[in-house]
C-alpha cells in the first residue's frame, strides 16, 4: 500500500487544456463519428429497401386497377335484329353490325382508317356475341341508342400502359402492328377511354390465355371464409389454452411441455403446417382439397401460438389485485377469471387476436400444399356453407398463381392483387392499434 | 498512516480544484438542484450528505457531465475545473471525464478479465505505448486500488467474479487507471458489507493524497470517517458546507442539526 | 352436409337439457333459488356439458378411427396378384380410394345409379368409361379387384358413418338423462361444471403437444415410407437431384445435399443483408436516435416485418431480379444468366430479416445495464468506444441467439426461394446463378402431378423431416442461448 503514495502523479497529460484537443482526441471524436454514421447508414439502406418496395408495388400494381374499354354509341332495330337472326352466322352478323356503326362512328369525325372484322376480334375478342346475348337479356332496349363499354384486349390495353411498344412487338395472332393505327385512331376520336377496372376487384380468375379478364373478387371471398374458420376456432381455443396456462396450470412437466411445445410451434416454417394440414386433413382425414376450410384449419394451427403468447401477456398484464379482490367476496377462482379478469383483458386479446389474422391472411406457403394453388376459381360459392368446403383459392394463393403464369399479362394483376391485400391488412392492423389505443389500460 | 491524514487535516490550506456557482439542474420540469455554490479543494476529501432524494447524486453526476447521457436533465450555472468551463461547447465531455473520473454506487465491473477491466481506460485514452507499460499501469492502478495483492496471479479471471468489496476496488482501480485529478464516488460502500467498506474507506484516505476525492453518502459516520470537508443538502440546496468537524460538532444551520440528530432524513 | 346436422342434433339435444335441468334444479328446491347448492344455471351448464362432451369426443374419435379401419379390412380384400409390377400396396390402396372417391361423384351427381355402383357384377372396364364419361379422374384401368375393393369401402364407409351418427345421438341423450336424474338441490353442480371447464380448458392448451405430435407423426410415417422405397444413404449423401417428372419412374436421383447447399447459401446471403444493417439500426436506435426519431424509424422498420412473404416473393422475381440482371447480367458484368438465383432471393430474404434482426438485438441491447454503460462514460470512453468495447461484449450471447433464430427463419422461409431462386438444384459457388432450396423443392414435389404413394411425393416429407429437425435443433439453441444471457443479468 504505501508504494502508491510514494510515487509522484504523472502529470504531464494533465497540463492540457479541456479545450484544446489533441491528436489522439480527435482520432476518437472521429471514429465517434464514423460509428454513429454507420447506425444512420443501416437504417437509410432499411428505409430505402422500403421506400423501393413501396415505390414498386404501386407503380407496377396501379396499372391493374384501370382498364381500356371501347365505347361506342350502338342501336339496334327490330328490322336488323330479325334480319341477323336469320342469318347461318348470327354472331358475326352482329359483329359486322358493330363494325358498321363504329365506322359512321368514325367516319363522322373525319377519321379514315381500315376497319376490318379480324382487327374488331383482335381488339375486342368475340364483339358480336356480347351484343347478342345483352339483346336477347334485355330486348326492351331495341331501337333505342345504347352506350357499350367494350373491355380491349390485355394487348391493347398494354398498348397504353407502356407493356406493348410499336417497335418491340411482333405481329401475332393476339395483335398485329397494323391494329395499333386503328387504336390510334379510337383513341384520337375518343372512343378508347380507361376506365376503373371493377371486373378486377369483383371478378373470378380467368384461363391462363386471358390476363384481361382475371378478377380476385373470388379468392377474397376464399380468404374470407378461411379467415372465418381460424377466427372461429383460434380465438377461443387460444383464449382456453391460455386462460389454463396463465390462472390454472400447476407447476408440473406436463405443463412445462405444453409451454415448450407452443415456443417452438411458433418457430416451425410455416411450409411444414402445409405438410401437416396436406398429410391429416387431406391424406387421412380426406377432407376436401383446395377448401377453405382445409385452409382455415392449418391456418389455426399456425395462429394459435400466436394467439396464445399475446393472450396470456395481456392475462398476465391484469394486476393480481382484481383477482383477490373477487376471490375476497367468495367468488370460485373459476369466477374470478371469467367475470373479471377476462373482460379486462379482452382489448388486449382483440389486438392480439387482429394481428394474429393479419398474419394468417398473408401466409401462402402451406395453402400451396393443401391445394389453393393450380386450381382455377371461376366464380363464386354458390351459398354459404359451399363456401367453407367448395374449392377456392385465397388472395396470396392468388397472387402467386398468377406470378407463376407464363404471361406478363399477369404480373400486373399479381402487382394489384398485392396492393388489395395490402390494404386488407392495413386496415387490419389500424384496428389493432386504435382499439390498443382506446382501450389500453395502464395498472 | 493515520496520524498524518490527521497533520493534513490541521496544515488544510489547499488550492481550490473544482469551483461551482449558481448551478441549477432540472429533469423536465422539476427543478432539483437550487443555486448550489461550492469549491473542491485538490488533495481534500468533500462529502455531500444528506436525506435521500436530495440532489446530492444528481449534483455530483453534474462534475463530469454524466448528465449528458440523461435526455430530460438539463444544467445550468458555472462549473470551473482549474479555471475552465467544463460545460464550455468547445469541451469534449470524453476528455473531462478522463480528468475527472467517476466510481459508482453499484460495483459495476465490465464482464471482462480483471486486467482488461482496468486496463480498459488507458487504452482507449492511448496511455499507454506498449504492452509493457500497459502491464505497468495495470499494475500500479491495482495496488492502488488496494487489490493488488488479491489478484495479482488471476489477472485473466472474469471481473464479475469478485466478490462485492473486491469488485468495488476494482471499480476504483479501474478509474484511477486514466490518472484522474478528481475522483468522484457515488455511495461507494452502499452496496457492501462492513468489512469491505472499512477496506473502501482506508483506500479513499490514501487516494486523498494525489486526488481531490468528492464522495456521496447516506451515512453520517462514513462522512465523519473519511472527509475534510462535508455540504449538506436537503431538498436541492445546500444547506450548509465547511470543515467536516465543524459541521458535524456545531452546524450552524438548524435543518443540519435536525438531520444529524437523526429529527429529518 | 350429415356432420353439420349431426353436431346441430346434439346442440338441441344440450340445450333442452339446460333448460330441463335449471327447471328441474329449482323444482327440487321448492322454486327458492336460495336452497340450491349452486346457482341454477349451473345446473343447466352441468346438463348441457355432460350432453356435448361425451357426444363430441365420440364424433371426434369416430372420425379419426373410420378410416384406418376400413383401410385395414378393405385392404384385405386385395389379392397380392393384383399388386403389378413396380407397383405396392399403398400405391393400389390410392386408386381404390380414388375410385370410392369418383363412384361418390358420379352418384352424386346423377350419372350412375346408386344400384349399379353397388353392383357386384359390374364389369371394370365398363365401369372405367362410365366414370370417365362421369368426367371423373381415373388415372388407369380400373382392374377387377380394384373396382370390388372400390365397392366394399363405400359400402362400408357409408354403413359406418350410419352407425356413427346413431351412436352420436344415443351418447348424447344418455348423457342428459344421466345429468338430469343427477340433479337435485344438494348436488354440487358448481364444482362439478368447473372441474369440467377446467379439463375443457386443459384440452385447449393440449392442442400444442397434438400439432407437434401430428406433424411429427406425419413426417415420419411418410418419411418412413418414402425410405421404403428409396435407400437412406442415396438421400442424404446423394450430389444430384434430379426427380422423373413421370411420377412413376424409377430413375430419378433425389440427392439432398445439392438442395442443403443452396439453402445455406442463401440464407447466408440474406444474413451477411441482414445482420449488420439490422445489428447497426439497432445500436442507433437504442444508443443514439433521440426519442423521435425512434417513435418514427422503429415503426417504419417493422413494417418491413408484417409484409407477406408472397409480396417479398414477387418483389424478387419481378423487381430485384431483372434490376440484378442488367447490372451483373450479360448487358453488364456478364455473370448473371437469368433474374432468379441465390443473389436475387438472398438480398430480399435479407430485407425481409432485417427488422427480425433488429428488433431482437434491441431488446437484447437494452437488457444491458445501465450501470455498465455508466462505467464506461465515467471513465472517459465515448458512445462508441462504450458501445462496442462494452455493451456488444455483454450483449454478444444475446446477439448471437438472435442471428441464429434469423438463420432458423431464413432456413424455413418458403415463397421468396420459391419466386426468386430458380428451381435448379445445383452445387456451385457462383452466387449469381439459380439454385433451389429445401422448401422449394417441397412445394414444386407435393404441387406436382406425381401420386402421394411414389418416391417422387414422399420425398417431400422426408425433405419436411429434415427442415423441421434443422430449424427446431437451431430454435432450441438459439432460446437457450437467449434465455442464459436473460437470466445473467435478472
Amino acid at each position: 500500500m504505501t508504494d502508491a503514495s510514494m510515487q509522484t502523479p504523472e502529470t504531464g497529460r494533465h497540463s492540457v487544456s479541456l479545450t484544446a484537443t489533441d491528436a489522439h482526441t480527435r482520432k476518437r471524436a472521429n471514429a465517434e463519428k464514423r460509428f454513429r454514421a454507420y447506425g444512420i447508414a443501416a437504417i437509410a439502406t432499411g428505409l430505402f429497401f422500403l421506400v423501393v418496395l413501396f415505390t414498386s408495388i404501386l407503380s407496377e400494381g396501379i396499372p391493374a386497377f384501370k382498364r381500356t374499354v371501347i365505347s361506342v354509341d350502338f342501336t339496334l332495330t327490330e328490322a336488323q335484329r330479325t334480319e341477323a337472326e336469320g342469318e347461318l352466322f348470327k354472331t358475326k352478323a352482329y359483329s359486322n353490325l358493330f363494325i358498321a356503326a363504329l365506322k359512321s362512328e368514325l367516319d363522322e369525325r373525319g377519321l379514315n382508317v381500315a376497319v376490318d372484322e379480324a382487327a374488331i376480334e383482335r381488339l375486342l375478342g368475340k364483339v358480336g356475341g356480347t351484343i347478342r346475348t345483352f339483346y336477347s337479356d334485355n330486348p326492351d332496349k331495341i331501337g333505342e341508342p345504347v352506350a357499350f363499354d367494350l373491355t380491349a384486349s390485355s394487348r391493347v390495353d398494354g398498348y397504353f400502359k407502356g407493356r406493348v411498344s410499336r417497335d418491340t412487338m411482333q405481329d401475332s395472332r393476339f395483335l398485329q402492328k397494323s391494329d395499333l393505327d386503328l387504336v390510334d385512331a379510337l383513341e384520337e376520336a375518343g372512343i378508347v377511354k380507361q376506365a376503373f377496372n371493377w371486373p378486377f376487384i369483383t371478378g373470378a380468375d380467368s384461363g391462363v390465355d386471358n390476363p384481361g379478364g382475371a378478377g380476385i373478387g373470388a379468392s377474397v371471398v376464399g380468404s374470407f371464409f378461411m379467415m372465418l374458420v381460424v377466427l372461429g376456432l383460434s380465438l377461443p381455443i387460444g383464449v382456453a389454452a391460455s386462460i389454463y396456462l396463465e390462472e390454472f396450470a400447476p407447476q408440473n412437466r406436463f405443463t412445462d411441455l405444453i409451454e415448450v411445445n407452443i415456443s417452438n410451434l411458433a418457430a416451425v416454417p410455416s411450409i411444414v403446417f402445409g405438410i401437416l394440414g396436406l398429410a391429416v386433413f387431406i391424406q387421412f382425414m380426406h377432407l376436401p382439397q383446395s377448401a377453405p376450410l382445409v385452409g382455415g384449419l392449418v391456418l389455426t394451427l399456425m395462429t394459435l401460438p400466436t394467439i396464445i403468447i399475446s393472450t396470456r401477456a395481456s392475462l398476465k398484464a391484469v394486476p393480481p389485485s382484481i383477482r383477490d379482490a373477487a376471490l375476497g367476496v367468495g367468488a370460485s377462482k373459476m369466477q374470478a377469471v371469467f367475470h373479471h379478469v377476462l373482460p379486462l383483458a379482452a382489448p388486449g386479446i382483440l389486438t392480439g387476436t387482429i394481428i394474429g389474422l393479419a398474419q394468417a391472411l398473408g401466409e401462402t406457403a402451406p395453402l400451396l400444399l393443401i391445394g389453393m394453388v393450380g386450381f382455377v376459381a371461376r366464380g363464386y360459392p354458390d351459398g354459404f356453407l359451399a363456401g367453407f368446403t367448395e374449392p377456392n383459392s385465397a388472395m396470396p394463393a392468388q397472387i402467386y398463381t398468377w406470378a407463376a403464369r407464363a404471361d406478363v399479362g399477369f404480373y400486373e394483376k399479381a402487382w394489384g392483387g398485392i396492393i388489395i391485400l395490402l390494404i386488407f391488412l392495413l386496415s387490419m392492423n389500424i384496428i389493432a392499434i386504435i382499439l390498443r389505443r382506446r382501450f389500453e389500460r395502464r395498472w | 498512516m493515520n496520524d498524518m491524514s490527521r497533520v493534513e487535516r490541521e496544515v488544510d490550506t489547499n488550492e481550490i480544484k473544482l469551483e461551482c456557482r449558481d448551478c441549477q439542474v432540472y429533469y423536465g420540469d422539476t427543478h432539483a438542484i437550487k443555486d448550489v455554490n461550492v469549491d473542491i479543494e485538490d488533495k481534500t476529501v468533500t462529502a455531500f450528505i444528506g436525506p435521500s432524494g436530495c440532489g446530492k447524486s444528481t449534483f455530483l453526476r453534474c462534475l463530469n457531465r454524466m448528465n449528458d447521457t440523461i435526455d430530460v436533465a438539463r444544467v445550468e450555472g458555472s462549473f470551473r475545473l482549474d479555471g475552465e468551463d467544463i460545460y464550455d461547447k468547445r469541451v469534449d465531455p470524453v476528455q473531462l471525464r478522463a480528468k475527472v473520473g467517476m466510481v459508482f454506487q453499484k460495483p459495476n465491473p465490465f464482464p471482462k478479465s480483471i486486467y482488461d477491466n482496468v486496463a480498459y481506460g488507458p487504452r482507449i485514452h492511448g496511455l499507454a505505448k506498449n504492452k509493457a507499460e500497459l502491464d505497468e499501469i495495470v499494475e500500479k492502478s491495482l495496488r492502488r486500488g488496494a487489490i493488488w495483492n488479491e489478484v495479482k496471479d488471476r489477472l485473466d479471471a472474469p471481473g464479475t467474479g469478485l466478490s462485492g468489496g473486491q469488485q468495488q476496488r476494482l471499480c476504483i482501480a479501474r478509474a484511477v487507471a486514466t490518472e484522474p485529478e478528481v475522483l468522484l464516488m457515488d455511495e461507494p460502500c452502499s452496496a457492501l458489507d462492513p468489512i469491505a467498506t472499512a477496506q473502501v474507506e482506508e483506500l479513499i484516505d490514501e487516494l486523498r493524497s494525489q486526488y481531490s476525492v468528492v464522495i456521496v453518502t447516506h451515512s453520517m459516520q462514513q462522512a465523519a470517517r473519511v472527509s475534510q470537508k462535508t455540504a449538506f443538502f436537503h431538498l436541492g440546496n445546500l444547506v450548509e458546507f465547511g470543515e467536516t468537524g465543524q459541521i458535524f460538532t456545531n452546524p450552524v444551520d438548524p435543518r443540519t442539526e435536525s438531520y444529524i440528530t437523526g429529527r429529518i432524513g | 352436409m350429415p356432420i353439420l346436422w349431426l353436431f346441430l342434433i346434439v346442440i338441441a339435444i344440450a340445450a333442452v337439457g339446460y333448460v330441463l335441468g335449471r327447471s328441474r334444479a329449482l323444482q327440487s328446491a321448492g322454486g327458492d333459488s336460495r336452497n340450491l347448492h349452486s346457482l341454477p344455471t349451473f345446473y343447466g351448464a352441468n346438463v348441457a356439458l355432460k350432453t356435448v362432451v361425451p357426444a363430441f369426443g365420440l364424433l371426434i374419435i369416430w372420425l379419426l378411427a373410420q378410416p384406418l379401419y376400413v383401410n385395414s379390412q378393405i385392404s384385405g380384400m386385395i389379392p397380392d396378384t393384383a399388386i403389378k409390377e413396380g407397383s405396392s400396396h399403398s400405391l393400389v390402396m390410392a386408386e381404390v380410394r380414388r375410385t370410392a372417391d369418383g363412384l361418390d361423384n358420379a352418384v352424386a351427381q346423377g350419372q350412375i345409379a346408386e344400384t349399379e355402383a353397388r353392383d357386384a357384377q359390374a364389369d371394370a372396364a365398363d365401369m372405367t368409361q362410365r366414370l370417365k364419361d362421369a368426367g371423373q379422374v381415373v388415372t388407369s384401368e380400373i382392374t377387377q379387384p380394384v373396382l370390388r375393393a372400390a365397392q366394399g369401402y363405400r359400402v362400408m364407409t357409408a354403413s359406418g358413418y350410419k352407425i356413427m351418427s346413431i351412436a352420436v345421438i344415443v351418447v348424447a341423450i344418455a348423457g342428459a338423462v344421466f345429468s338430469l336424474f343427477q340433479t337435485h338441490s344438494e348436488y354440487r353442480a358448481r364444482n362439478v361444471v368447473e372441474q369440467g371447464i377446467r379439463i375443457l380448458l386443459l384440452g385447449a392448451a393440449s392442442i400444442a403437444i397434438l400439432t407437434t405430435v401430428g406433424i411429427v407423426l406425419s413426417l415420419v410415417f411418410n418419411t418412413w415410407e418414402f425410405f421404403k422405397l428409396y435407400p437412406a444413404t442415396d438421400f442424404f449423401f446423394g450430389k444430384t437431384w434430379a426427380p422423373s417428372f413421370s411420377g412413376r419412374g424409377g430413375s430419378s436421383s433425389l440427392g439432398i445435399l445439392p438442395l442443403l447447399w443452396g439453402t445455406f447459401y442463401i440464407s447466408l446471403v440474406a444474413l451477411l443483408v441482414a445482420v449488420p444493417i439490422g445489428l447497426f439500426a439497432a445500436i442507433y436506435l437504442s444508443e443514439y436516435a433521440s426519442p423521435k426519431v425512434r417513435a418514427f424509424a422503429k415503426p417504419l422498420l417493422e413494417v418491413l416485418a408484417g409484409i407477406p412473404t408472397i409480396v417479398y416473393g414477387l418483389f424478387a422475381l419481378l423487381t430485384v431480379g431483372p434490376l440484378l440482371l442488367s447490372v451483373f447480367g450479360d448487358d453488364g458484368l456478364g455473370w448473371m444468366k437469368a433474374g432468379t438465383a441465390v443473389m436475387t432471393a438472398g438480398l430480399v430474404m435479407g430485407i425481409m430479416l432485417i427488422p427480425f434482426v433488429s428488433s431482437l438485438s434491441d431488446d437484447i441491447i437494452n437488457a444491458v445495464p445501465q450501470a455498465m454503460r455508466d462505467g464506461s462514460y465515467g471513465l472517459g470512453a465515448t458512445q462508441s468506444e462504450t458501445i462496442r468495447q462494452v455493451v456488444l461484449p455483454a450483449a454478444l450471447p444475446g446477439i448471437v441467439g438472435a442471428i441464429l433464430l434469423a438463420a432458423s427463419r431464413a432456413i424455413g422461409e418458403t415463397m421468396i426461394v420459391v419466386l426468386g431462386a430458380g428451381a435448379a438444384a445445383r452445387l456451385s459457388l457462383n452466387p449469381f446463378e439459380a439454385m433451389t432450396t429445401v422448401t422449394a423443392k417441397i412445394v414444386s414435389q407435393l404441387t406436382g402431378d406425381a401420386d402421394f404413394a411414389s418416391p417422387e411425393a414422399l420425398v417431400a416429407f422426408a425433405l419436411g423431416m429434415t427442415l423441421f429437425i434443422l430449424t427446431l435443433g437451431l430454435n432450441i439453441f438459439a432460446l437457450y442461448i437467449v434465455r442464459k444471457y436473460r437470466e445473467q443479468y435478472e
